[in-house]
């Protein structure tokens, strides 16, 4: 029909309007700097990207918050304008994941290792401040736990109360709001906290190097049955929950205590209190140190890459008294900023 | 039967018959009514809620603490060789200026603790605005200005009264000194509330002072703007074709049924489906306006597809027939009669599958656009975001100051919405025509 004729040239014109914007673009430099990668690192990142962008000639670079793995998943797919120049991550890079940048033709790439998170584990002012064990942690949190009883077995976690757990914490049913399997503080704490109580159980600790899935699954298991609510990867509505209810515990990353400090106090883990000084000296037990990885091969082809890895590396960012501290960054020691700025500037692959 | 009566039942007349089941079935009818008031009740009570307290969070974000410094534009800091260069300009130390501008307020500040907690009180953002004004017009270096920065979050949050003064000093963003600094220029008239124009003429930024939602408007813009120059023209063509030529088959069944369900595809869907075929197979840039524009275009087509068939059939057949009648081709019959007649109800359904396409943030988080971007979007190839993601990511920030932002984003998007839907109403009302 003359009608449909019609219809289809359009069509035809439409996709090859198409077709003519992507190649035209593909072929194009890219003038902005593209980062993906962890949403720890996201709100440091996106400061000294728009520090950079500010001060500099260059265009500000675009951050997406796409997680740790989602964001090495995209950075490792291959070299060219359509791939990120920079992933953020709040844990080293894997090896598998190294291998799988290989075989996308990524292969030099700079590590730069940019300070350290702490995890709070905080309450409302209003509750007293808790000192907590992470063996604690771990038997009030985890699916399953040794027997109470003393027998060498595990029991579904029978605990309703922090008393039951240990005798000197008080007498407040257990209720920890925390983030959903999908965030890397999640696992992190995980990681971190469960794991390195679960480390104190001496029979377990053995475990591992006998039976390494069932030590995993006993250590990174989180109970199901409502004493850890999952509260969704927005920090702030776990700190509005906990001034609402003020037995609850909460489960989140520094930066959100340290801006939070006059309506939430962190735990002691161990003793120790979640702060600037404790996370940076490493004796605060819950921290992770964070990252980003560069391409080297998009140094020299997107402008601007040198520049904005001078900037992150600078004193004036990642410093004791840099701006990023003032973010809630917990600075590296001066060694070892001298000598991840020296690789930065030196652009030194991994390898 | 008997005729002129009515049949009794057991022996009863049957008046007493209605008069007994009548308080019943008027009961039954006051109750179902009261469903439906308490029903609707609770929807306006929902809907008040959510207003007042978006309204109650966001007022506040369009007023902006701001101090009153005079800035000397030293040379010797600024441009040392004099030269005028946008790369010098470009890079000079606009912090120190304002900083000294800071200082001379208080001159009898002298550490270099004390220095930095009364820096802290004037936010990052009047670095910016120095460096801008200075790079627009050059000539200003070696002037004083007096101008109105904005202050740091924190003070803004004091002033607003988000900051607890009783407090504890170490559980406090801010110090007593702090306190009392703010407090002397308060009354020197130095510190105040005023319109926070930033709100709306800048882009995103990390410090809340100075973000904006100017970006996230100008890259919704772009996005709607692709999605119905494409949705808008293919759309109402598939529903010409499919109500007014094409013939009636399996085949056509087949698409309509499609075309139904496509409607209620959930929208993450279609950005897994742009995410696979424009940005990997195409090639084309993530994060860009045109991508999103043809992910929401891809969601709104079924919208607009239904909605213009529905027009369409609506157009009663004798306009048809009496066009055919006099001697007009199909085409003609079609786009001279049917399509005129049509067109109101086809922009009604354009305009709230767009209004749809606007509160979108699932399929946008695939192709990358939930991105920090603080560079105003020129065109459809330039990285940006959209309003709704500029809520969600605000709404994911630590500093305290960003919650009445994100509710006065919301109202924002609100505010267009409510624009596209009454716009889409008033079409309705006096262009529809009724047969």
């Amino acid at each position: 029909m003359h009608s449909s004729r019609r219809i289809r040239r359009l069509l035809i014109g439409l996709s090859a309007v198409l077709g003519v914007v992507g190649v035209a673009d593909s072929a194009s430099a890219r003038d902005y700097i593209s980062i993906v990668g962890s949403s720890t690192v996201y709100p440091f990142a996106t400061v000294v990207a728009e520090n950079f962008g500010k001060t500099t000639r260059y265009k500000t670079p675009k951050i997406e918050s796409t997680g740790s793995g989602g964001g090495l998943k995209l950075f490792c797919a291959g070299v060219g304008v359509r791939y990120p120049d920079i992933t953020n991550s709040s844990r080293a890079i894997k090896s598998s994941e190294v291998k799988n940048c290989k075989k996308n033709g990524v292969t030099e790439i700079i590590e730069v290792k940019i300070g350290y998170d702490g995890i709070a584990v905080a309450n409302s002012k209003k509750g007293g401040k808790l000192d907590i064990a992470r063996k604690d942690l771990f038997l009030a949190l985890a699916k399953h736990v040794p027997d109470p009883g003393g027998a060498k077995g595990l029991v579904a976690n029978p605990y309703k109360t922090w008393r039951d757990v240990n005798k000197s914490l008080p007498n407040v049913k257990i209720e920890v709001l925390g983030p959903p399997p999908t965030s890397g503080t999640r696992d992190a704490f995980v990681e971190l906290a469960l794991e390195g109580g679960c480390n104190e159980i001496d029979w377990i600790k053995a475990m591992k190097k006998t039976d390494k899935k069932r030590y995993k699954a006993v250590c990174h298991t989180v109970r199901e049955d409502g004493a850890y609510v999952e509260a969704g990867e927005n920090d702030n509505l776990i700190v509005q929950k906990l001034i609402a209810n003020p037995n609850a515990l909460g489960v989140f990353g520094f930066s959100f205590l340290d801006q939070n400090s006059d309506k939430v106090q962190g735990s002691k883990i161990d003793g120790v209190s979640p702060e600037f000084e404790t996370i940076a000296d490493g004796s605060y037990p819950v921290s992770r140190p964070l990252f980003f990885y560069v391409k080297k091969a998009h140094v020299g082809t997107i402008p601007g890459m040198k520049e904005y890895l001078a900037e992150f590396t600078s004193e004036k960012a990642w410093g004791e008294d840099g701006y990023l501290s003032d973010r809630g960054l917990i600075p590296m020691p001066a060694t070892e900023r001298r000598q991840f700025a020296q690789s930065a500037k030196k652009l030194q692959a991994m390898n | 039967m008997e005729t002129g009566t009515f049949p009794t039942q057991g022996g009863r007349k049957p008046l007493g018959i209605i008069q007994a089941g009548l308080a019943k079935r008027k009961a039954a009818e006051t109750r179902f009514k009261t469903y439906g008031i308490v029903a609707i009740a609770a929807g306006l009570v929902f809907l008040a809620i959510l207003f007042i307290s978006i309204v109650g969070n966001a007022y506040t974000a369009f007023q902006q603490t701001q101090v009153k410094l005079d800035l000397y534009l030293d040379p010797d800091v600024i441009d040392p060789e004099g030269t005028r260069d946008l790369d010098v300009l470009s890079g000079a130390n606009y912090a120190a200026i304002v900083r000294s501008g800071l200082q001379d307020q208080f001159p009898d500040v002298e550490s270099r603790r004390d220095r930095r907690a009364l820096n802290a009180l004037v936010g990052r953002g009047a670095t910016y605005d120095l460096r801008a004004t200075v790079m627009a017009v050059p000539d200003l270096v070696g002037e004083t200005l007096t101008v109105w920065v904005p202050a740091d979050d924190d003070v803004d949050m004091l002033l607003k009264g988000n900051i607890d003064r009783e407090a504890a000093e170490e559980g406090r963003r801010l110090s007593d000194q702090q306190l009392a600094w703010i407090d002397q220029l308060e009354s020197r008239g130095r510190l105040a509330k005023r319109f926070n124009a930033d709100f709306f003429t800048k882009g995103d930024s990390r410090e809340p002072e100075s973000a904006g939602i100017r970006g996230a408007v100008v890259g919704s813009f772009y996005t709607m703007l692709v999605t119905l120059l494409l949705s808008f023209p293919l759309g109402v063509a598939a529903a010409v074709y499919l109500e007014e030529f094409a013939p009636q088959n399996r085949f056509t069944d087949i698409i309509e049924v499609n075309i139904n369900n496509l409607a209620a595809v959930p929208s993450i869907v279609f950005g897994l489906l742009g995410l696979a075929v424009f940005i990997n197979f195409f090639g084309l840039p993530r994060s860009v306006p045109l991508v999103g524009g043809l992910v929401l275009t891809l969601m709104t087509l079924p919208t607009i597809i239904i909605a213009s068939r529905a027009t369409l059939k609506a157009v009663p057949p004798s306009i048809r027939e009496a066009a055919l009648g006099v001697g007009a081709s199909q085409l003609q019959t079609v786009v001279l009669h049917v399509l005129p007649l049509a067109m109101p109800g086809m922009l009604t359904g354009a305009i709230i599958g767009m209004a749809r396409a606007l509160g979108e943030t699932a399929p946008l988080l695939m192709i990358g656009m939930v991105a920090f971007i603080v560079d105003i979007p020129q065109g459809i190839l330039d990285p940006a975001t959209a309003l709704p993601v500029q809520i969600f990511l605000w709404a994911d920030s630590p500093e305290r100051a960003f919650v009445e932002r994100t509710s006065a984003a919301t109202l924002v998007l609100l505010f267009f919405l409510i624009v596209m839907n009454a716009l889409a109403v008033v079409l309705r009302k006096r262009f529809e025509r009724r047969w």
